[in-house]
């Protein structure tokens, strides 16, 4: 019910939104459940296990109860609390959790046969039969428990991330935060001011407090547009400081577009702060009494917060159970508005009221009546039990300072039997303070002058000049409670309101001897929900205690951990969806291959063709057919500019290259290259690759596609930290030079109608290299072949990759060549044996593929020693082989296992494995790599193939690698 | 997490590759032994406290540092580059 003339909305504009179906309409500034009380709506959610009708219990981010849905189809967005919501024109939220309405829920049935679902209950009665769990129990309890459901499709909200640094970062805009920031941001100190609201002011949102004889809430807003005119202040609302971490880093969640579809939905930030503040106020508790958990039974700083900051009565007739004095001010603010107290019950004996009403000293609440919301409460004091009508309870069982992120780096907190609760352990988080209600101390004047007094100790431990501020004036009450932690009587008394925990099931985990807090709570689900047990956890812990005949100290809290509030994992992974997932690596060639119609594949974070397809061809295979015939015949074009290239240079760049490669480099000669082969210290390939030298001292080493970048890591490595008495330098030059393959005979014909001076054999022999012009431009020729064919390699600076790719590849064309992609590659290396990483696995020697006479020992080299062990040098090791099908018609796959042929095809008797296979055009049929024990002792020999994912068993000569070409004149002619 | 290269300054863990323990530095003779090399490449201490380990600024400089940590509390302590630790045996 909307009190007219009150809350700080009192004059906002109409906003209409629909729950469950049905229109209702309430003020901008409400959130939804505001405005749903507003409109009377009491019963808002059905528990997580037992669907017992529930509404809202506070009017804060800790909220268990009013959890609901919005958004249909892709923008669906479950277990959204209404107590955070902001309402806006348009929006549909529903209830959860209830089928088929909230009001008739056929899974109420379950709260009838709670006595089966007790704690700990999928443990122990649906141990028997054990085929029926995954059958019928599982998907039915599946069914029947949870909270809002995903639409399974993939979400298309947009998220953002973003990164802040400051000197002091304070955590919550309550009076401490405000008062911290103040002083900080008078001090010259880059400040950033949080606050998870709408609004600043905490609970002087909330309250009735004047400070310095304003309202609180105008003093509130005073302060804020003081801060907001400070350059060195950052004011961040509706963001949720969510976690602490190493070295001052903060996570922290910012709404920023459920009202606005334009903007990002959420962003989610990384603070860096050098000092941080936490100003984040205290969490209200329940007590734990018989049916509890009825709609209308609300924490008592909720009602204040409906009444006070919307002006929205939650009933007719108002009764209030606590044991504190803070709780009576909630009759106070009632009556000021013109709504009816019914009673205070008071469990303290010599409580008295502070107001004119009805107040029952002593008393407890034993008894609640009303299924969809309360309507009746059973109150038992000295003089006995009697009813009291009333449509809502505010409950109070004291305050709980919000220790959560202090305790992120797993720090435990304190009790304190001053404020019968925990308090923040000192230095738990490096660098930070914590100052007002947060830590315990709960007067409004108290918090102001904290908050200016840990903002000075902040200032000076910063180095810069604490400022003098004056405290502003404001109430001073005195904090005053006794324990009551539940009442006895009849009935479930609930704690965990979001996963239906009640005290008996803490008392039936201690009986289990499951007496440790952190088994209790796996065992009874305490504190597990997506609220964490913001209000339920110290009660919690409070009756454990109580049944295990320990103290709460010596029982101890659990862990609290990251995220304060639940944090959408699309937030997180903000902008790494899609394009955003991984770097994408574009070759200059990318735009005219795309133009002409390859598909891509990816290299590690690059793009390369798999294939350039003809329009009559309809599989890749015939494109890849025509382009491994085009290079054997023709001539064809690809661009390698993928593979890794460092430039290598200085006095020592000789004896660098000898200590990586594992053979020898200072001997070859200028404009000349080698095959090196690369090492890892443990004695296994790491690498191969050609290395050109172009002068004395300086040498272009290439790596392959997917080594780059650990080649690039493992040469600074060895050049910085194992070999710098070695005068080198060695840089990246991938991204710098455009390279491309022009292979086939008709290869230096090609070059030849490009070059402005024509090359010839005598000149440029196989394994030359050096310098040539195109068109003027100065670039590298390197004939080298990874074919087979005759073929040279010709690099250009990068910004004329474009042209030159499309004058090659039409030069080609005029000579019935052409462009071709990885798979033709692909079938190119394997019919002449060379390798690539699906060889160099990690697991190989020099020796097992066949280069183990490559290990120089007439020098030290990276591997070198590691690669002498004998078990490396066994014969007996798998070793390179090639395969061929004994019938032409044969298949032969990759992955694929090798057996003697007749033997069983299990893992003891495994011979070998396949690690790369093509059908070869050139041959005829199909072709593959593989790695065989005693390998090169077995050419001849017949081998089982079997593959047991594709079941395939082929049978299989054993052939030395190099198929096509063997004597290797192509390459040199 | 942030690691103060001694080239660029105070840069985000994630522009930094994990190599492990600075022993790494230390490598053996060619003819030191079996054992030496074992040890050398894969036999590590888990200190509970102060530890150096080698990190290479990848997306960064290129430079491979020795960054001294303590491993309880997670605190960076400081960090030199690997080349003069290497050459002036300099602790971090
Ligand atoms: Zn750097």
């Amino acid at each position: 019910m909307r009190i007219a003339g009150r809350g700080f909305n009192r004059s906002a504009r109409a906003v209409t939104f629909t729950f469950d179906g049905q229109s209702y309409t309430g003020r901008a500034g409400d959130t939804l459940a505001a405005a749903l009380l507003a409109n009377d709506v009491r019963h808002v959610a059905r528990s997580f296990k037992y669907h017992r009708p529930r509404g809202v219990l506070t009017a804060g981010s800790e909220e268990p109860n009013a959890l609901v849905t919005v958004g249909v189809g892709p923008k669906q967005d479950p277990n959204i609390r209404a107590t955070t919501l902001e309402i806006y024109d348009g929006l549909a939220a529903r209830s959860q959790n209830a089928w088929p309405s909230l009001k008739h829920d056929a899974m109420a049935i379950n709260d009838l046969l709670s006595p089966f679902l007790s704690a700990g209950f999928y443990y122990k009665t649906f141990m028997w039969p054990k085929s029926f769990w995954e059958k019928l129990y599982e998907p039915v309890i599946r069914h029947a428990a949870g909270l809002g459901a995903l639409s399974g499709e993939t979400n298309q909200d947009t998220y953002e991330k973003a990164f802040a640094h400051c000197d002091v970062l304070i955590i919550g805009a309550g009076p401490a935060g405000i008062m911290a920031a103040l002083t900080a941001a008078r001090a010259g100190a880059d400040v950033i001011l949080a606050d998870e609201g709408t609004a600043f002011g905490g609970r002087l949102l909330c309250e009735t407090y004047d400070v310095n004889g304003r309202a609180g809430e105008e003093w509130a807003a005073q302060q804020l547009a003081r801060l907001s005119d400070m350059e060195n202040v950052r004011i961040m609302t509706r963001t949720t400081v969510t976690g602490a971490y190493d070295q001052g880093t903060f996570a922290a969640l910012e709404t920023v577009g459920s009202r606005n579809p334009h903007a990002p939905k959420e962003c989610f930030w990384r603070i860096v702060a050098k000092r941080s503040i936490l100003c984040a106020g205290a969490l209200e508790r329940p007590i734990a009494f018989p049916n509890n958990d009825r709609p209308g039974i609300m924490l008592a700083s909720a009602v204040r917060s409906y009444l006070n900051r919307f002006g929205v009565a939650p009933g007719e007739a108002v009764t209030i159970f606590a044991n504190n004095d803070d709780a009576h001010r909630t009759a106070l603010d009632l009556i000021d508005a013109g709504v009816t107290v019914a009673c205070v019950i008071d469990s303290r004996t010599d409580a008295v009221a502070l107001g004119d009403y009805r107040l029952v000293a002593g008393g407890q609440v034993i008894a609640t009546k009303g299924r969809h919301g309360l309507t009746s409460i059973t109150v038992r004091d000295a003089n006995g039990t009697h009813d009291i009508q009333t449509d809502c309870l505010a409950m109070s069982g004291g305050w709980n300072p919000t220790v959560h992120l202090t305790c992120h780096m797993n720090a435990r907190p304190t009790w304190s039997d001053d404020i019968l609760s925990f308090v923040p352990t000192d230095g738990s988080i490096p660098n930070m303070l914590v100052a007002g209600a947060a830590r315990g101390v709960f007067s409004t004047l108290g918090c102001l002058a904290d908050g200016i007094a840990v903002a000075q100790d902040t200032i000076r431990e910063l180095g810069l000049t604490a400022p003098q501020i004056d405290t502003p004036t404001a109430e001073d009450s005195a904090y005053r409670i006794e324990p009551l932690w539940q009442v006895d009587g009849k009935g479930r008394k609930w704690l965990d309101f979001q996963n239906d925990v009640h005290v008996k099931d803490i008392a039936l985990a201690v009986q289990e001897n499951f007496r440790s807090v952190e088994h209790m709570k796996r065992y009874t689900t305490q504190g597990m929900a997506t609220d964490q047990g913001k209000n339920s956890n110290v009660v919690a812990l409070a009756v454990l205690a109580d049944a295990t005949g320990r103290g709460i100290p010596e029982t101890g809290t659990t862990t609290f951990r990251p995220p304060y509030v639940p944090v959408a994992i699309a937030a997180m992974g903000a902008g790494s969806q899609g394009h955003g997932f991984a770097p994408e690596r574009h070759t200059t060639s990318h735009k005219a291959t795309l133009d002409r119609g390859a598909p891509m594949m990816e290299a590690g974070l690059w793009y390369r063709p798999s294939y350039f397809p003809k329009p009559h061809e309809t599989t890749w295979l015939e494109a890849c057919n025509r382009e491994v015939a085009m290079v054997r015949n023709h001539v064809g074009i690809c661009d390698v500019s993928t593979l890794g290239k460092i430039d290598i240079a200085g006095p020592d760049a000789a004896a660098f290259l000898d200590f990586v490669y594992c053979n020898t480099f200072s001997t070859l000669k200028e404009n000349r290259v080698r095959y090196g082969l690369m090492l890892r210290e443990d004695g296994h390939v790491m690498d191969d690759g050609t290395t050109a030298r172009l002068g004395a001292n300086h040498y272009v080493m290439t790596t392959t596609t997917a080594a780059a970048g650990q080649v690039m890591k493992h040469l600074d490595w060895v050049s910085q930290a194992l070999r710098p008495d070695l005068d080198v330098r060695v840089a990246s030059v991938t991204e710098q030079w455009a390279q491309f393959a022009v292979a086939g005979p008709k290869a230096r014909d090609l070059l030849n109608s490009v070059l402005d001076r024509p090359i010839d054999d005598e000149n440029w022999p196989f394994m030359s290299c050096g310098s040539v012009d195109i068109a003027g431009v100065q670039g590298r020729l390197f004939r080298i072949s990874f074919s087979g064919e005759h073929a040279y390699e010709i690099a250009v600076p990068s910004r004329y990759g474009a042209s030159l790719f499309r004058l090659l590849t039409a030069q080609a064309e005029a000579m019935d060549g052409g462009p071709y992609g990885m798979e033709a590659l692909n079938v190119l290396r394997i019919e002449k044996g060379f390798i690539t990483h699906g060889e160099i696995h990690g697991r190989v020697t020099a020796s097992d593929i066949g280069f183990g006479r490559m290990v120089s020992q007439k020098k030290d080299c990276i591997g070198n020693a590691m690669s002498q062990r004998p078990g490396l040098l066994d014969p007996e090791r798998e070793q390179l082989v090639g395969l061929k099908p004994v019938e032409i018609t044969g298949k032969l796959t990759a992955g694929a296992h090798l057996f003697v042929d007749g033997a069983d095809a299990v893992s003891e008797n495994d011979q070998g494995y396949v690690t790369s296979v093509c059908y070869s055009p050139t041959l005829g049929h199909d072709l593959a790599q593989a790695f065989l024990k005693d390998g090169p002792n077995r050419h001849g020999d017949h081998i089982l193939l079997v593959d047991h994912l594709r079941d395939v068993q082929t049978l299989c000569e054993v052939c030395h690698p190099v198929f096509f070409d063997p004597t290797g004149g192509l390459a040199r002619g | 997490m942030r690691l103060p290269c001694p080239l660029c300054g105070d840069r985000d863990r994630r522009e930094f590759y994990y190599q492990g323990h600075a022993v790494m530095l230390e490598r053996p003779l060619r003819d030191a032994g079996a054992n030496a090399w074992d040890d050398y490449l894969h036999n590590r201490d888990n200190p509970a406290g102060e530890t150096r380990d080698l990190w290479h600024h990848e997306a960064g400089c290129g430079a491979w540092i020795v960054v001294t940590r303590n491993t309880v509390t997670h605190e960076v302590l400081g960090a030199i580059l690997a080349e003069n630790a290497k050459k002036t045996g300099a602790q971090a």
